[in-house]
Order: C-alpha cells, then structure tokens, then sequence
C-alpha cells in the first residue's frame, strides 16, 4: 500500500537522509539540525543538486560528464570577468548581461563536449576528461590566476547570502502558491486517473499531499528561523533553494513528459533499438550535453555569488559529488534508469554527509574517504537492487 | 520476372542496391521487387546479406550505390523515418525494444503523439496508452501488461508488441525479419494467419526466414542470398525444398529458377 505513494528507493533513501541527520545532530552535540546549519546545507546542495539534474539525463543515456566541476569553474570567470573587469561597476544592465553570458558560455562548453560525443563517436569518457583539463585551464586563462572580486550587490543574491533569502513574509506567500499549484496538479491527475478508471485512493493521496505539505511548510519555517545578524528577523528561503525548485521542475518535466526525456532513456535502454525506430539519438546526446552545459553555467552564478569572487579553482572535484548524487539516488551507470528528483535527493544526503562531518570536525581526508566509500556502497546496493527488480 | 503479376505497379523495387562494411561486400548488386498481397520469403545462410538487404529497406542502413522506387518513385530511405512516411514498417530480428520501456511506450517509440511546447514535445500518455492496449489486444487479448518494462515480458509477448507496433501504423509494405524465432509453436501459428490476414489486405510482405517450411506454407515466392550475392529467385511452386535448399547452402540454382548474379546453373 505504502508503495503506491513513495518507491522503494525513495523510501530507502529518505530513511538514509534522517538517519545521517540524526546521527551527526548527536555526534555534534545538537548542531547539525539547527536553522543556521540547514541553511547552509540547503544553500550549499543547491549548487550541487542543480548539476546532478542534468547528470541524470547524461548518465540515463549511458554517458558521464566528468567536466562539469571545470565548466563551472570557467563560468565562473567569464561572469567575473565581464561583471568586474570589463563592464562598467555601477550599470543596472551588468550583472543581467554578464551572467547572461555566463549562461552562454555554458551553453557553449556543452556543445563542445556534445559535438565529440554524438557527432565525433569519441567515449563521452575521454571527451570530458579532456574538457575537465581544458576547461580549468581556460579559466586560469581568463584572468592569469588572479581573483576576481567583488560582485554587484545585486547579483550577489543569487549566493543565498546575507540578502540572498525572501525574508519571512514571501517565503509564506511562494509556499502558499507552491501547495496550491501542486494541490491543483494532484487534482487534475486524479481527475484523469478517474477517467482511465485506476485512481489512486483518495485516503493514500490525500496522505501524501500531506506528507508534502508538512514537509514543505516545515522546511519554510526553519528557513524563517535563521535570523540575520544581530536581529530577529528571519532569512527565509533562499534564492538558490528556489533556483533548484525551478530547475528540479523543469528537469523533471522534461524528464517525464516530452518525447526528449523519453528518447534519453531509450538511449540509455538500448542505443541500437532506438536507431532502428528513428530516434535522432546523436542529436538528442548532442542536446542533452548543452543543457548539461547551461545547468553547470547556472550552478556557477550560485557559486560565485556565493563566494562573491571569481577564482579559477571553484568547483575543483565538484563533478565527482555531483555523479555521485546520481548515482546515490538511484541512476544506474548502465544507463536507461533513474530519475532527477531522486539525483536531487541523492546531492542532499552527499552534501548532509559532508557539512555532518565538517560539524563533528573530521578532517578533509576523513570526508574524502567517508564520501568514497558511500559512493561505492550506494552503486553496490543499486546492482543488488536493480537485480532483484 | 515473368512469373510476376507485371500489368501491377510493384510496391518496391529495389535494382543493384549495394553496400560494404570496411571490405566486406555486404550485399552486391541485389535486385528485388515486392507486389502488393504477395508474400516474398528471402532465404540465405547468417551472413548472407538479407537483413542487411531488408535493413537499407528499412531506412535504418544507407546504401552506398544502387536504386530503390516505392509505390513507382524513386527514395533515398535514408532514415527510419523515411521509411515509415511510405508506409514500410519493420519486425526487426532484434526487436528493436527498449528494454526499459513499457509496451506503450515501445509501441509509439519514435513516433509519440503528442503536442509541441517550445522546442519540446509534450508527450500525450493516454492516447498511447490506449492505443496501445487496443492494438497489442488485437494480437493477444490476454496482454494486459501495457505499463510493465518490456524486460518483464515474456519472448513471444515481446515479439507481439514489436508485432503491434508494425501493424499499427498501417504498414503498406511489412518487412519481417525471422518473426517466429522466439514464438513457441501456437504463436507461430498466429503469425501466420496474421500474414495471411495482411496479404488479404494487399499488403506486401518481404519475409526473412531460415525455416523453409514456413516458407513454403506462407511465401508466394522466393529469393536466396548467398555471401551478399543473390543467388536466384522463383515462384514457390518452381523449386522443391531440396532445390533451395541446395541454392541456400551450395549456391546452385536449378533450370526451373531466374538465377541472379551469385547462383550457378
């Protein structure tokens, strides 16, 4: 019964995630869930989370991306360069253009991993491996090794620091429109389902749509708890966390619903069957790479406004949290299965696994292996699982 | 061709279609023409060229040289998309399913109805979803498994939904490729008043078989490949089995046959 509500996967990895937050809120001494910390992590996942959406689509189509943490790095630079260097400081039209072309430039870098891949035949392996060494070169190249700092303040927000949150009053009033849209959406699944003649009961839904709602509701008021310095007023919720709400929504929808999703899969399922029904499998790689592109360009306006300075060195190591995201929520590396709200799930417990550690003050080297290990584990258990299915 | 309804119009005529992989000739200089509501078996030894043949028909290989007209005009078929625009579907040898997809999905692979939202395609689930029940139930009104991955499914259930999917899109030329090599002896059966149904609905049907006795129950007439070569061709009543046989494994046509390029005499 409870299957019909939440998979069995989801259901493993939710319990995981409130294992490791129970685990390290006692290790810490009563750190770990506190609004300061949570939103952090929150803030601190966004960045990862929003790359892992696009990993999932890559992955699906038995591919990888192994430059993402690079093209966010370059991204980075390019914003930095334009927003700080070339345009003038003080113009409205700065920050708008510069992280347009930030968004550009990813655009860019994935098509450059894309056109290799599905029009070059070359192993997205190797081809990604060399954009992880071009990449970061190109953005020491941007400005010879120096940082960049500091941003507009505008753009600034974007980093979910100290004006980067809706404050208490909208963070209620997006949640309230947030329940509604998704109220109205279960109805009209309903409605449908009604048609066809096989509805989920409506105990079990009405039960998840309250699970989510407690959940949301809640995770809003944590938010509004985390007062700004020296006030007692609350942040709210931050604008990265509702970049990722965006993105994880759209991902999903395409995922789901448009025959570019579904193509992906088949890919990933079996390449040879989906040439044979005309499927334009190099081109839909080819497309998947440059959105794989622009999501890293958007995780960089997040990382580098949160930072608030350009340097060529962000995102170092990043595309190894972000794979593993995927991989720890449920995309199999075989290709062909897997979903972006379990990747998006899957950068929450990578990210709650490393600010838990930080928190009980283990060192760099500890979480290096701590993180190793879950990610060989969480593959291990995915062979099993997807074994017994 | 004498033995061949000429005064109609073929549906497909296939003249000196060739193509190589690296060295190898895959298939050298075939011709082939298909009538509608006849059946075509094409026989030959693994390696002999049929799919390859049959897979340039299907738009899912390009040819290096030679001619293809359906319905009378020339066609580069050079997708698979190509192909099913003239109304030629395909049962491939593979399957052709995505593993991971359900039948529904399978089915419309490709071919999604739906509606445009941007530079995506909005998928329409429920009319697939129906359409597909409707059509593999054609088949098999037992099949109720339309949301389970295709891995699920039985052989002779998978090859039904491949079936389907041919049949649905109202193929007027259907290529079928080893058909009942996964079907215990009851599906074979309906497969082959499946073939017998489409033939009454003038559809042409370019059988590839190894099994000559199917051939000879279901084909109208023959032709054999041989080392990408076509060894010859005839009605089926021009040749016992041991004749095709011996044109299958030794390349030798008997009089009775049209000997093409690879056949001795």
């Amino acid at each position: 019964m409870f299957k019909s509500i939440l998979s069995a996967r989801m259901l493993s990895l939710l319990s995981l995630l409130v294992l490791i937050a129970v685990v390290f809120h006692v290790l810490s001494g009563g750190l770990f869930l506190t609004p300061r910390n949570l939103y952090n992590l929150v803030v601190q996942t966004s960045v990862v989370a929003v790359m892992a959406t696009g990993m999932t689509l890559v992955i699906i189509t038995r591919n990888i991306d192994l430059s993402v943490g690079s093209a966010l790095g370059l991204v980075g630079m390019v914003i930095a360069l334009f927003q700080i260097e070339l345009f003038p400081a003080e113009a409205a039209w700065n920050w708008p253009l510069s992280a347009a072309i930030g968004i550009a430039c990813g655009a860019l870098i994935g098509a450059w991993n894309g056109a290799w891949i599905a029009f070059g035949g070359i192993p997205s392996f190797v081809v990604t491996l060399g954009g992880l060494l071009i990449f970061r070169g190109l953005a020491f190249e941007t400005a010879q090794g120096r940082t960049l700092a500091p941003f507009q303040e505008t753009y600034q927000v974007f980093g979910g620091g100290l004006n980067g949150a809706l404050g208490e009053a909208v963070s209620w009033w997006v949640l309230v429109v947030v329940l509604a849209l998704y109220a109205a959406g279960e109805f009209f699944i309903h409605r449908r389902q009604i048609r066809i003649g096989h509805a989920l009961p409506l105990i079990l839904r009405a039960l998840r749509m309250a699970m989510v709602a407690i959940l949301a509701i809640g995770f809003v008021f944590v938010m509004n708890a985390y007062d700004r310095p020296r006030t007692d007023i609350g942040r709210g919720v931050p604008i990265p966390a509702l970049i990722l709400l965006v993105t994880v929504l759209v991902m999903e929808f395409i995922a789901r619903f448009t025959t570019f999703g579904r193509y992906a899969y088949a890919i990933g399922g079996d390449v040879d069957a989906a040439r044979l029904v005309g499927i334009p499998t190099r081109k839909t790689v080819f497309w998947i790479y440059v959105l794989m592109g622009v999501l890293a360009a958007v995780a960089a306006v997040i990382a580098t406004a949160r930072l608030n300075a350009g340097t060529s060195s962000t995102g170092e190591l990043l595309e190894l949290s972000v794979i593993a995201a995927a991989v720890i929520g449920g995309v199999s590396l075989l290709g062909g299965r897997g979903t972006v709200s379990g990747a998006v799930i899957g950068a929450v417990i990578i990210q709650s696994l490393d600010s838990g550690m930080v928190l009980v003050g283990a060192s760099s080297s500890v979480r290096m292996i701590a993180i190793g290990v879950i990610l060989t584990l969480a593959v291990y258990i995915d062979k099993r699982l997807s074994k017994e299915a | 061709m004498s033995a061949s309804p000429s005064h109609r119009q073929p549906l497909v005529e296939m003249k000196r279609v060739y193509k190589a992989f690296g060295g190898v000739h895959a298939v050298e200089n075939v011709d082939a023409t298909l009538y509608p509501g006849e059946v075509v078996a094409v026989l030959g030894h693994n390696g002999a060229g049929k799919s390859t043949l049959m897979k340039m028909l299907a738009g899912a290989y390009s040819r290096d040289a030679g001619d293809i007209h359906v319905h009378g005009q020339a066609t580069p078929l050079s997708t698979p998309a190509e192909a099913h625009a003239l109304g030629i579907e395909t049962i491939h040898q593979t399957l052709a399913l995505a593993d991971n997809l359900d039948a529904a999905a399978n089915l419309f692979l490709g071919r999604e109805p739906g509606w445009s939202v941007g530079p995506f395609r909005l998928m329409d689930s429920q009319t697939m979803k129906d359409q597909a029940r409707k059509a593999i139930q054609q088949l098999n009104p037992n099949f109720d498994k339309i949301d389970v991955p295709c891995r699920d499914l039985s052989g002779g259930q998978r090859q039904t939904v491949a079936i389907a999917r041919a049949l649905h899109f109202e193929a007027r030329i259907l290529i079928m490729d080893e058909p009942t090599a996964a079907l215990g002896p009851e599906e074979t059966k309906m497969v082959a008043d499946l073939i017998t149904r489409l033939k009454a609905k003038n559809i042409g049907i370019f059988l590839i078989s190894h099994d000559i006795e199917d051939v000879v129950e279901l084909a109208d007439r023959f032709m054999v490949m041989k080392g990408g070569q076509l060894v010859g061709h005839g009605r089926i009543g021009d040749a016992d089995k041991d004749e095709i046989l011996g044109m299958i494994i030794m390349g030798k046509c008997p009089p009775s046959v049209t000997a093409g390029p690879g056949g001795q005499t």
